[in-house]
């Protein structure tokens, strides 16, 4: 028989988390900090109305590109978020999560060759896309002393003349790195002098923790050269609904909509009404799971300081990365006995990156009560460590 | 800060000062102080513990009494609120608006002991008109606590 796959989908990693992931789950009461994904239900207003949408027997496809009224709210809510404004006919797309929205704005951007800057530690998903849309994915290297944030330097010593997307994915999955203004400005001025393009992932916008959030697309010139991606399941809690969006210039957005009519069709009809009530009601919620994760996110920040664990402050989405290079150990090694020693699950930060070496990814989308038990018990493993260590 | 610390200490009044501090991000001292001065204005009025008495071998009957009464010159409503409220056995009154005047909620050993406090003292209360009284069969939720399941995590415990 002929060899059936794909050779450049063999060639693919699977996802780190993914192996991981198998290990814990083997574990029966292991405590785990390792989910990346809000601990709130959806808040009942918004289920409430995707029960509504259903029982009035909503249940067909929707236009390719989402309910119009939905489409409106979108632009709408980045209206008052960003100033900025987008054409809900032409401008916006309903996606299946905001996964499916970095898959094919990628789709319809380049071409073999081009090469595609993904800063790293980051979403597992962007390189793999990167590769499936045929292009070749440049790594950058984020470091901690810049508090995980890209610099004007680093962007610039990546760039080749075949570069031609940068993907911007703030606030950051895993790092909890943020980018305020003034980073996004020195990145915009190299965007626009080097004619390149951005795929901005803010999933995490309505998370963080010292101001309001800034999008790329507000800062001059930006929007005509930027994919913005945003999505309910971060902000609303609406993980396993999922549904995300892309707001792109018009050109763009066309052949984005092709690839998702041809592949996925539409997002689900259920999802997109409830997304209508989250984004004209939902605030409060939102407001609400903020201020929690403000206040474990600060709980955390303490615990680490009092074991002496060195931890930069993130500002935004619900991570913290602390940095375990004192105890010699690969992260992988140090996240493997956690689990077995003490059966607390974090994800090592090399899942997301190989720069995310001697760092872990701990979530905080827990209760405190939970944190409390497992912060206890890495306190006692990092104790012994050190102990074995002298 | 006031409604950061009211909204926690609402949830949990077991809560530290040093544990307030740290999640919001403030310092022990004025986490103390801002409790004493809430406490001292009346904002803070106790500190209660939730008790699903179901739970327990304890009887307990609660009942919820719609009252409507004439309002008296010159007192309004207050003054036979006051004289329901004094009661021990009466745990809150309330001033409605709607089809009658005052909710109050009560809290027995038995049904009988309720009906006897509703016909023998709250009735015959001079200016109380009617009384309706209903008993709590079941309390699904209170005090924004679902009592009838426990929170559970189903989230998948590892993913990206």
């Amino acid at each position: 028989m002929r060899n059936p796959l794909s050779e450049t989908i063999v060639t693919i990693k699977p996802s780190g988390i993914r192996k991981f992931f198998d290990i814990v789950n083997e574990m029966e009461d292991a405590i785990s900090l390792g989910v990346g994904e809000p601990d709130f239900d959806t808040p009942w207003h918004i289920r409430d109305e995707g029960i509504y949408s259903l029982e009035k027997g909503r249940t067909f496809y929707t236009s390719n590109a989402g309910l119009k009224e939905l489409k409106v709210e979108i632009t709408k809510y980045i209206e008052r978020s960003q100033d900025v404004s987008y054409d809900a006919d032409h401008e916006v797309i309903v996606t299946v999560g905001g996964s499916e929205a970095i898959d094919i704005a990628l789709r319809a951007m380049v071409d073999p060759g081009d090469e595609v800057l993904i800063p790293q530690p980051s979403y597992v998903s962007y390189e793999p896309c990167a590769i499936l849309a045929g292009a070749k994915p440049v790594i950058i290297e984020l470091k901690e002393e810049n508090e995980f944030r890209l610099t004007a330097k680093e962007l610039r010593e990546a760039i080749t003349d075949k570069t031609k997307i940068l993907i911007l994915p703030f606030p950051n999955n895993p790092t909890g790195a943020i980018m305020e203004k003034e980073d996004l400005e020195a990145i915009a001025e190299i965007i626009r002098e080097k004619d390149l393009f951005v795929i901005s992932d803010e999933i995490y916008a309505e998370l963080t923790y010292k101001e309001k959030h800034v999008s790329i697309i507000s800062l001059p010139g930006m929007r005509e050269r930027t994919v913005l991606i945003n999505g309910f399941s971060k902000a609303y809690a609406m993980t396993g609904w999922r549904l995300g969006y892309a707001c792109a210039p018009r050109e763009i957005m066309e052949q984005m909509l092709k690839i998702h009519q041809f592949a996925i069709m539409c997002a689900p009809t259920t999802s997109q009404y409830a997304a209508v009530e989250a984004l004209r009601n939902g605030d409060g919620d939102v407001a609400m799971m903020r201020e929690s994760y403000n206040q474990r996110r600060r709980f955390l920040m303490h615990a680490f300081k009092e074991m002496g664990l060195s931890c930069f402050e993130p500002y935004g989405a619900f991570y913290v990365f602390p940095c375990i290079k004192e105890f010699g150990m690969t992260s992988e090694e140090f996240a493997n006995r956690l689990l077995q020693e003490e059966k607390v699950a974090v994800v090592p930060g090399t899942a997301f990156g190989d720069c995310g070496e001697g760092f872990l990814r701990i979530s905080y989308a827990y209760s405190i009560e939970n944190l409390k038990i497992a912060l206890e018990k890495i306190n006692a493993f990092i104790t012994r460590l050190r102990k074995e260590q002298q | 800060m006031r409604e950061q610390i009211l909204g926690i200490i609402e949830k949990n009044s077991r809560i530290n000062i040093k544990e307030l501090a740290i999640i919001l991000g403030a310092e022990e001292i004025d986490i103390a102080n801002e409790l004493k001065a809430m406490e001292e204005e009346g904002v803070i009025c106790g500190y209660h513990t939730m008790i699903d008495w179901e739970k327990t071998s304890i009887e307990k009957v609660t009942a919820l009494i719609e009252v409507r009464i004439t309002p008296q010159r010159g007192q309004g409503y207050d003054n036979i609120a006051e004289r329901i409220y004094k009661y021990p056995e009466v745990n809150s009154v309330y001033l409605i608006s709607g089809g009658y005047d005052l909710l109050v909620t009560l809290e027995g050993k038995s049904l009988k002991e309720v009906s006897k406090f509703v016909s023998d003292k709250l009735s015959t209360l001079e200016g109380v008109l009617s009384t309706a009284t209903h008993f709590i069969l079941k309390k699904y939720k209170d005090h924004g606590t679902i009592l009838t399941r426990k929170y559970e995590d189903t989230r998948e415990k590892v993913t990206p």
